[in-house]
């Protein structure tokens, strides 16, 4: 039984919720590359990935999203890619103590390849380069997730796959009427035959609308391919409230759409942008009442 | 003279090498470069907008008919130099201070050229300073804002009040647009314009540079 099997016995596990805006709260300033913060406020981060252990996450992430070669690169930041990863994988594995799994987080390169913007070959070593650390400092398996283009997504898992952890990858639907596209107009099948040709783990969806989307999204996934359903959604759109920014989505809506998932045949629930530790305790709870 | 249906098919399947081909053929033949913009990429380019937005094309799509437009453009685009005709208009565009994403940003620049503009492309995490001085400087008539943080998106209006007190807001059109920006909040920060789209943005620029200063 491999790893990933094994922890899907207990499926489906209720992963971590977002980072980016919690470490916003702790005074994270726009134009700071988030991972930056792994070497200069290891405790800040440590805290966020806490919160998320206590509020009953069995699966968190680690602050690396952006800890790839060529965004850190582009911030003069090149030299401290290994020391951010191995950071990231370590913050999240002392919070961790033992009670959730700690899947290391690998996001886009943010630069297009059909426009020459990045090469296939500059991604990949750039992919190869991040997962090699994240991998060494001990993380269980890779998560590479916001995806919205199957090429980088392929080159990305093929650079995870070296590491032999188990890898998953996960995409971003924010387009078209039903949000069931990618920005480059990939479908749930597209992502579902591609992933799992080029020996993904799990397939997944993250980020893009609210959980409503999700459902059919995880179906369309799961009906097209073998491979266990990875979803985080976001606490729908930011809004604009009387010059402060606010989610529009409750923790409890949020967690009605559990069942619906599970149904669906999600392996694992979370949340991404605008999700809290409130929304993790609300889909433990939902969870709980549902076993009862 | 080619056949110019092939000139918009191409633009419209995004095939450069055709486009290019067949405006060198024109050209020869001593077409019009006015013609060919105006009766026939144009319209193509128009459809391919009018299929993003009926979710038929998506972003690759958009990208290889501005990248087969922009090939036809440039070699266009000195012959209309010669005879003294200015470009639709000169738009300066970054992402605002702060943010440095510039995925969407760099789409509609894209296709921004690909409509015609002169496009300034400052990158991210651009000063309002930086953006006065292309107004100042280069005689830009379009400040395009880009952000994708809810976090950056003040920057906006920073850039905005930065653009009025430089004295250069009423020579200009200020466009405005990201994922986390909507319609509400650009006239709340006093935008000229917003679209929710790169192919939009492209309708959008065209019709403030209607009512703008000439470059």
């Amino acid at each position: 039984m491999s790893a990933l099997d094994k922890w899907l016995a207990q499926s489906p596990l209720i992963t971590d919720g977002a980072w980016g805006t919690q470490l916003q709260a702790l005074g994270l300033e726009p134009g700071t590359i988030p991972d930056t913060w792994n070497l200069s406020h290891p405790d800040r981060v440590e805290s966020v990935a806490r919160a998320y252990v206590e509020a009953g996450s069995q699966v968190i992430l680690t602050n690396t999203f952006r800890a790839n070669a060529v965004t850190l690169g582009e911030a003069g930041l090149g030299d401290q890619l290994d020391a951010i990863n191995r950071a990231g994988v370590e913050i999240s594995k002392r919070a961790a103590v033992g009670r959730a799994l700690v899947f290391a987080s690998i996001g886009p390169t943010g630069k297009m390849l059909m426009t020459g913007e990045v090469t296939p070959e500059a991604a990949l070593e750039a992919f190869g380069a991040q997962a090699a650390s994240l991998a060494a400092a001990g993380a269980d398996a890779l998560l590479v997730e916001t995806m919205s283009d199957i090429e980088e997504g392929k080159l990305a898992l093929q650079a995870a796959r070296t590491t032999g952890l188990p890898v998953i990858v996960s995409f971003a639907f924010d387009s078209g009427k039903n949000k069931d596209r990618t920005m480059m107009g990939a479908t749930p099948e597209m992502v579902a035959r591609e992933m799992e040709a080029a020996g993904a783990d799990a397939v997944g969806a993250n980020c893009g609308a609210g959980i409503e989307c999700f459902v059919n999204v995880c179906k369309r996934l799961r009906a097209t391919c073998p491979l266990p359903v990875w979803i985080k959604a976001n606490a729908g759109l930011p809004e604009i409230k009387a010059g402060a920014i606010t989610y529009s989505t409750s923790a409890e809506f949020f967690a009605s759409h559990f069942p619906a998932l599970a149904e669906a045949g999600a392996s694992f629930v979370g949340g991404c942008c605008g999700t809290t530790p409130e929304f993790i305790r609300a889909l433990v709870r939902t969870r709980s009442g549902a076993c009862a | 003279m080619p056949d110019l249906q092939k000139l918009y098919d191409a633009v419209l399947s995004g095939d450069r090498n055709t486009a290019v081909a067949v405006t060198q053929e024109a050209i020869a033949t001593g077409g019009d470069p006015l013609e060919l913009i105006s009766k026939y990429m144009v319209p193509a380019m128009d459809e391919v907008g009018r299929l993003f937005e009926c979710e038929e094309y998506f972003v690759p799509e958009l990208l290889l008919s501005a990248r087969a437009m922009k090939g036809s453009l440039e070699l266009l685009r000195p012959l209309l130099a010669a005879r003294g005709a200015q470009p639709v208009g000169r738009v300066v565009i970054g992402t605002v201070k702060g943010d440095l994403h510039d995925i969407g940003k760099n789409l509609v620049a894209s296709l921004l050229e690909g409509g015609g503009f002169e496009v300034i492309d400052f990158g991210a995490d651009v000063a309002p300073e930086k953006f006065i001085a292309a107004v100042q400087e280069k005689g830009a008539n379009i400040v395009a804002l880009s952000a994708l943080l809810t976090v950056t998106m003040p920057a906006m209006r920073t850039t905005i009040d930065a653009l009025k007190q430089a004295g250069v807001r009423e020579r200009i059109k200020v466009m405005v647009g990201g994922a986390p920006v909507t319609e509400q909040f650009a006239a709340e920060i006093g935008a000229d314009g917003y679209s929710d789209n790169a192919s939009a943005a492209v309708t959008l620029a065209r019709r403030l540079t209607a009512t703008a200063v000439r470059p």
